[in-house]
């Protein structure tokens, strides 16, 4: 099939309210030591915003409680009509399901193939006997393919993941991020390991693909001129707190030597 | 530290006194233990004489058909033990090394089973196997669960250690999709183990077809009993004809066992 033709998702995701609003959020890996102090953030159920901030300031830790990789010590995190810090269980994997994730270094499950790893994506729906047998459904192994297609690997879905490249298996984690059919996408420095090239085509992969089937991304970045060019929002964060919030074009010097701090290096 | 420390204070590689100590206590007690054993040349010597005149009357081998006979009898009970040991070993190896991984499993649950593996590795295949034999009686089914109990120690606490080692990252990854526990097994902790475990097991089947005829000689059954019954009455050469036919099927287990490996790298 054609590589660049948009798959809509078959279920009509129409009227589903994907805001997420976090309130207050708090987290401190040691009582006392708070990383993440009493964030506050809004994000509209559709486009792509960027989170931006130096090493250590929290913006893993964010992310990661987003879907509960990491567990607040206070504050709401409502998405879909629920408070995803106060999930537990069956109805976190249940929450866990509509959010995909994609991470800075891939986490492929090295020694599965490549449309394997797509297929886990659907773990959140298939029994484990399926998946212990490989049984999944004809639909989802039809879209697994097309999912593959549509960020170019149609050709290696046998292929073992450890045999591809760092931009291939950016690739596979976006399809298995897609196949999940998510509400949102997580991703915690998608670009970071690659080279930039690969890095802005994987970007726009992420753009084009969550674009066409409305699905709002978070995205912990790096490279400044980066979350310029694909973000529609930019949220500077310094020391566990928001310094900065609003559209590309509002972010200026002044506010990179904000969240970074020193100076000269901007030059 | 101020930058002005002169250099010649720095250590790269500072000395691990607890190891050094470690070792000398070690080498002190090694000469001791060898003097008290009243290890003589003397006494090596008649051991000697003793011995080559047991391996002369091992000669020839004994083939005649009814010890050819007692020796199938005996080897089947030994292969049914190893395989079946081994078979019910890796079963309930699988859920006690995952309870075990202090990566997967609730704190208690991890140091419950470790106390658990602890307690199966406590004793040796053949004492376990003398409990066992007084517990169920003489026969193969005391072997059988002598050889369970080791295999469960040592497979779980392997399997124990390979789940710690694996790479979370890819766990993470698989549990963010909302998988379950037992999917978050299949999908990303059995593909990192199952390699190195299907060597654990081939290795356990190895041991065990090696074990099953030392937990014969307590009574577990097999061609242990048999060689047992052969020591007994002096038949030196029907011993010779047991020892080497144990020794070939071990060879082939080692073997085929090394197959097995290779297949699943
Ligand atoms: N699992 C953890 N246990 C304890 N401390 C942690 C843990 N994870 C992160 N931290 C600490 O929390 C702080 C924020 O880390 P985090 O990974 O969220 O930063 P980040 O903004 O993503 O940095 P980077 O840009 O380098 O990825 C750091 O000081 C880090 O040491
Ligand atoms: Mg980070």
């Amino acid at each position: 099939m054609d590589a660049s033709a948009p798959i809509k998702p078959p279920v009509d995701d129409a009227g589903v309210d994907r805001t997420l609003i976090i309130r207050s959020l708090t987290k401190a890996y040691r009582a006392g030591q708070p990383v993440l102090k009493n964030v506050s953030l809004k994000v509209e159920g559709r486009g792509m915003t960027a989170i931006i901030g130096p090493s250590g300031t929290g913006k893993s830790t964010l992310i990661r409680c987003i879907n509960r990789l990491v567990d607040p010590t206070a504050g709401e995190i409502l998405f879909l009509d629920q408070d995803i810090a106060k999930l537990n269980g069956r109805a976190l994997r249940q929450m866990r399901r509509r959010i995909g994730m994609v991470f800075q270094e891939y986490n492929l499950v090295e020694r599965l193939s490549v449309i394997e790893n797509v297929l886990t994506g659907r773990l959140g729906y298939v029994p484990v006997w399926r998946a212990w047998l490989r049984r999944f459904k004809a639909r989802d192994i039809e879209r697994a393919f097309q999912l593959l297609d549509a960020v170019g690997l149609g050709a290696l879905a046998t292929q073992r993941a450890d045999q591809l490249s760092g931009g291939q298996r950016q690739r596979v984690g976006i399809a298995r991020a897609l196949m999940q059919e998510p509400d949102l996408i997580l991703a915690d420095e998608p670009t970071s390991s690659l080279d930039p090239k690969t890095s802005v085509e994987i970007m726009e992969l992420i753009a084009k693909r969550a674009g066409e089937r409305d699905i709002p991304v978070i995205v912990n970045i790096h490279n400044v001129a980066l979350a310029r060019r694909f973000a529609d929002r930019v949220v500077g964060m310094s020391k566990g707190e928001i310094v900065f919030d609003g559209p590309p074009r509002d972010l200026e010097d002044s506010h990179l030597l904000q969240i970074y701090g020193g100076e000269g290096w901007l030059e | 530290m101020s930058m002005s420390a002169p250099a010649a204070k720095r250590v790269a590689f500072p000395p691990n006194w607890p190891a050094r100590i470690g070792l000398i206590v070690l080498a002190v007690y090694v000469v001791y233990a060898a003097t008290t054993l009243e290890f003589t040349w003397a006494r090596f010597l008649t051991g000697l004489d003793q011995g080559g005149r047991f391996l002369s009357r091992m000669f020839p081998p004994d083939f005649s058909a009814d010890k050819q006979s007692l020796l199938t009898a005996g080897m089947m009970e030994s292969l049914q033990i190893a395989i079946l040991s081994t078979v019910f070993g890796i079963l309930f190896a699988m859920p006690l090394g995952l309870a075990a991984a202090r990566n997967l499993s609730p704190a208690p649950l991890a140091w419950f089973s470790r106390g658990l593996i602890a307690l199966l590795r406590t004793f040796h295949p053949v004492i376990v196997a003398i409990l066992f034999v007084k517990a169920v009686g003489f026969g193969a089914l005391a072997g059988v669960l002598a050889l369970i109990v080791a295999s469960m120690g040592f497979l779980s606490k392997l399997l124990a250690e390979a789940v710690e080692e694996m790479s979370m990252n890819q766990v993470e990854a698989v549990r963010a999709t909302g998988a379950s526990f037992l999917s978050v097994v299949v999908m990303a902790v059995v593909p990192q183990v199952m390699p190195r475990f299907v060597g654990f097991c081939a290795y356990q089947l190895d041991s065990n077809l090696r074990n099953s005829a030392l937990v014969g000689l307590v009574g577990g059954g097999g061609i242990g009993a048999t060689l047992f019954t052969a020591f007994q009455r002096f038949d030196y050469d029907f011993v010779l004809t047991i020892v080497l036919a144990i020794i070939a099927v071990v060879m082939v287990g080692e073997i085929l066992s090394g197959f097995v490996r290779r297949l699943f790298q």
